[in-house]
């Protein structure tokens, strides 16, 4: 069982400039070979959440204040972002963060920056294998891609450096639906044939929940709800709120007094 | 016409060397954003350093050389370790003037060292480098400058374009929390760069001692000729700073030739003050961004 | 009469105009009378102060006027300027030329000559309309040298290298022309200077300065114009630098364009940065330190030349840019908020004692 476990989050508390708390105790766990989805709306903390984990947050003015947070049973909390990735922990940045001078290959080649000197033929041919489009750009300046290039981009970067845990932020933000399944089964070929664990933030519950193995759900820094994810596609809170497929159909105001309540229930 | 010719070639020789000098102030700002006022004292410190190895140890060319360059390698990591590092993320001022700073201990420790005098190199380069172009004379030592530095700029080329750790300074360069996120180590590359920076200062202020001789005055005046030359070429961008210095070297030779003397060692800024008035981001710098 | 006010433990401002006040406790005031009366009353005694002691003394004044207004510009505005020590210049070749040709009378040149500096700063403060941070920095440095080259090359009328030499300083019938009568002008020049700047900044126009200093973008959301402060503060800044180098010109009696290189100007910013940004009292302090820092090398090197080691003298003499440019390195490094902070510490700790905190 303990072996079991990639991540353990243990409440944690995240402070921004000493002064603006935004986790209040957040505990979430990822086994090995999972991919596990945090769901929430906007500003519930899940990308504070990732960037705890990955040291991001030191660059940032932030600071995991209380709790712990271990990586196969070695605390990482406020470790800098130079130890954590050098351990296998790669965070793929919301809102495609490429580098717009480096060509489409020089940006996946930053990704090997946490085992510098060592070969990186096989994972350039690995990453093209999963993200063809990327092979053809090659040569491109990343500036110059289109939108779906550059998440395949990102991902691949994030793939280049070997990681055993992937945190991916928003892989479908802003792209059409079409390119937002293809990714999400890149995603879910990523997990089986490599084994990579993955931890995926996503505001399209109902693409995240379809692949993930397990799913958190966050509002206001804290997580409200936790299950398996083929409980949470039926949970019928996570229907109205996220999936957007309620029982009824109809438009909701806040006269349906009974589903205000429900929602107010995970406050 | 043979005048004018003359002036070209001086004029794009001169261009050069600043061009040269540039190189390394360039990469500075571009991995860090500093404006680095010490830049013709790290200049003069690589020129004075190849003087006492190969001038007073009688060390052979080379090896004088290549221990050069490494001890200016060392040297600006240790700049950036000491004095730099303990102040990222502070205010501009404060890291303008601690450059500052550096710039008058160092010129101070040298002319302590070394005094104001002109000091000259022993002679090693061969005679026949001379070039005859036409009716005009380009100097061997020019024409060694002009080896060097195309030299080093492929050299420098090929490391930022296919080596790892030259990708990854670029990668900070361009966009400093992916870089973080990917595990670039970020305090690594500034040092780095400040390193190469001084090894590229040492090399032209080097060519520039063979020219002119080693005078720590000279070449902490270079260091503020920089300016235009990079403003001209945008500051971030090293194909720019060639140019730059070709176009301050091409003006500086002809307003001597035409205009007057006195005039010439002032036309760079005269042209530098009208420049930022119309581009304010120089000829050939990207347009940034700004949010509040 | 109303209640002598003394430090509060804790903040009990009830409005504005106290949070506003220049003096927060009656002991404030004490301290500066006690301050003046020194200054003008107990100083100037020939007992107490010789010759040597007043030149330091009214050097110290005319560098600190012209340090208030840098840090007018650098401190309150952002706008970083490296041709602060070419305005100075400028202000005082204003004043030798007003003085020499026009025959202005020293209560008018020096006024004069600041106006003229004020002017001259604007021209070369319209870059910061389109230019921040670096490039403007560098356009400022480009001043710099075209001023210096101006000095130098416009023959007919700055006298180039030669100079041009000022005399008979008088104002109101008295002459101005040794230490001591020159040490109360350039005083009550300094209070009078230091009280408008201190006032300054606590006006619409100080306040417009730091809101661009902090966020221009912002500052001109809320309505500020920024490029007309912009301007303002730079042609604010050179009327100091002006109206000290006018003083400097007078006091020194000849002047050439040597000593208004790019040296003085990293000087100035130095006293601004040693004493405390964005503080009045801080750029006095950066002077004193600055100047006395000066005195003591050249003294120390020239002891060495006397006392017969006139080679260790001569080689040593470049150490004093080393240790100037060691001060201003520690300085940013170790107290980056300058002597201000220094003092305000030291200050609150005898205020507090012996109950710290």
């Amino acid at each position: 069982m303990e072996n079991n476990i990639r991540l353990l989050i243990n409440n944690i508390s995240v402070v921004y400039s000493d002064v603006i708390q935004v986790l209040k105790g957040v505990s979430l766990t990822i086994k090995k070979g999972q991919i596990v989805s945090l769901l929430g709306s906007n500003g519930a903390g899940k990308t504070t959440t990732l960037k705890a984990i990955s040291g991001l947050l030191k660059s940032e003015n932030g600071k995991v204040t209380e709790g712990s947070i271990e990586y196969d049973g070695e605390p990482v909390q406020n470790s800098s972002p130079e130890e954590i990735t050098r351990k296998g922990i790669i965070q793929v940045l919301e809102g495609r963060q490429e580098f717009k001078y480096l060509t489409v290959e020089e940006n996946l080649r930053v990704g090997t920056a946490t085992r510098w000197g060592k070969p990186f033929k096989k994972d350039l041919e690995m990453v093209y294998h999963y993200f063809p489009a990327l092979l053809a750009r090659k040569k491109n300046l990343a500036g110059y891609c289109s939108g779906g290039e550059l998440q395949m981009l990102v991902m691949g970067r994030g793939l280049m450096a070997q990681p055993r845990l992937l945190l991916l932020d928003e892989p479908s933000l802003g792209l059409a639906p079409l390119l937002v399944k293809e990714i999400f089964q890149i995603i879910r070929r990523v997990n089986q044939e490599l084994g990579t664990t993955l931890m995926l933030v996503e505001q399209n519950a109902n693409m995240a929940l379809q692949i993930a193995h397990y799913g958190y759900v966050m509002e206001n820094g804290k997580i409200v709800m936790e299950s398996d994810a083929e409980d949470l596609r039926e949970n019928p809170d996570v229907k109205e709120f996220y999936l957007g497929t309620a029982a009824s159909g109809a438009l909701k105001s806040y006269k349906d007094v009974k589903s205000y309540k429900r929602r107010k229930r995970w406050l | 016409m043979e005048f004018f010719l003359q002036l070209l070639v001086n004029g794009i020789s001169l261009g050069f060397l600043y061009a040269l000098s540039a190189l390394g102030f360039v990469m500075i700002f571009k991995s860090s954003s500093v404006l680095n006022f010490a830049h013709g004292e790290l200049l003069a410190i690589g020129a004075f350093l190849f003087l006492v190895l190969s001038a007073w140890a009688k060390l052979p060319i080379v090896l004088a050389f290549a221990l050069t360059l490494v001890g200016s390698f060392a040297l600006g990591f240790i700049v950036e370790r000491l004095f730099l590092r303990p102040l990222i993320g502070e205010a501009l001022i404060e890291v303008i003037m601690l450059t500052v700073g550096l710039a008058a201990m160092f010129k101070g420790l040298l002319l302590f060292v070394f005094g104001g005098d002109i000091h000259d190199y022993p002679e090693f380069l061969p005679e026949g480098l001379s070039l005859q172009l036409g009716t005009i004379q380009v100097p061997s030592v020019y024409v060694a400058a002009l080896i060097i530095g195309i030299v080093f700029l492929i050299l420098f080329g090929f490391f930022f374009k296919y080596s790892s750790q030259g990708i990854y300074m670029r990668s900070v360069a361009d966009n400093q929390p992916a870089a973080l996120s990917l595990g670039v180590h970020v305090r690594r590359v500034f040092a780095l760069s400040w390193a190469i920076a001084a090894l590229v200062c040492a090399m032209s202020g080097i060519v520039l001692g063979i020219i002119n001789g080693v005078n720590v005055h000279n070449l902490s005046g270079i260091g503020l000729k920089v300016f235009p030359v990079v403003i001209l070429g945008g500051l971030d961008s090293i194909g720019g700073a060639i140019l730059g210095g070709i176009i301050i070297g091409l003006l500086e030779t002809f307003t001597g030739g035409y205009i007057s003397t006195s005039l010439r060692e002032i036309i760079p800024y005269i042209v530098l003050v009208f420049i930022l008035m119309v581009r304010p981001y120089g000829l050939f710098g990207l347009v940034e961004i700004e949010r509040v | 009469m109303r209640k002598l006010q003394f430090h509060p433990c804790g903040n009990f401002k009830e409005s504005y105009l106290e949070e506003l006040a220049i003096f927060a406790t009656d002991f404030g005031r004490l301290w500066m009378l006690i301050g003046l009366v020194l200054l003008f009353g107990v100083i100037p005694i020939p007992f107490i102060s010789s010759p040597f002691a007043l030149y330091i003394l009214n050097t110290i004044g005319i560098y600190a006027i012209a340090a208030i207004g840098l840090n007018l510009l650098i401190g309150y505005t952002g706008q970083i300027s490296l041709g602060h020590g070419a305005f100075f210049g400028v202000g005082a070749y204003a004043a030798a030329i007003l003085a020499t040709r026009a025959g202005f009378p020293f209560w008018a040149a020096v006024p004069a000559a600041g106006l003229v500096t004020a002017a001259v700063g604007m021209i070369f403060g319209l870059p910061s309309a389109r230019l921040k941070h670096l490039y403007l920095c560098i356009a400022t440095l480009a001043g710099q040298f075209i001023i210096e080259y101006v000095l130098v090359q416009w023959e007919g009328i700055t006298g180039g290298a030669e100079g041009i030499s000022v005399v008979g300083a008088t104002l109101f019938g008295l002459d101005l022309g040794n230490d001591r009568t020159f040490y109360y002008v350039i005083f009550v020049c300094l209070v009078v200077m230091t009280w408008i700047a201190v006032n300054l900044v606590r006006t619409r126009f100080g306040r417009a300065f730091i809101a661009i200093r902090d966020n221009d973008r912002a500052a001109e959301g809320m309505g500020i114009p920024i490029f007309p402060y912009k301007l303002l503060s730079f042609a604010i800044s050179s009327f100091y630098a002006g109206f000290a180098g006018a003083l400097y010109a007078y006091y020194m009696m000849s002047i050439t364009p040597e000593p208004f290189n790019l040296w003085l100007s990293i000087i100035f910013i130095a006293m601004i940065i040693i004493g405390g940004l964005g503080s009045i009292p801080g750029s006095v302090f950066g002077a004193i330190f600055i100047v006395i820092l000066e005195e003591v090398l050249s003294h120390a090197t020239q002891y060495l030349m006397n006392i017969g080691a006139t080679g260790i003298g001569i080689t040593i003499a470049p150490l004093r840019e080393f240790v100037f440019g060691l001060a201003i390195v520690l300085f940013i490094i170790f107290e980056p908020k300058g002597l201000a902070e220094v003092w305000r510490i030291v200050r609150s700790s005898f205020r507090l004692w012996p109950f710290s905190y």
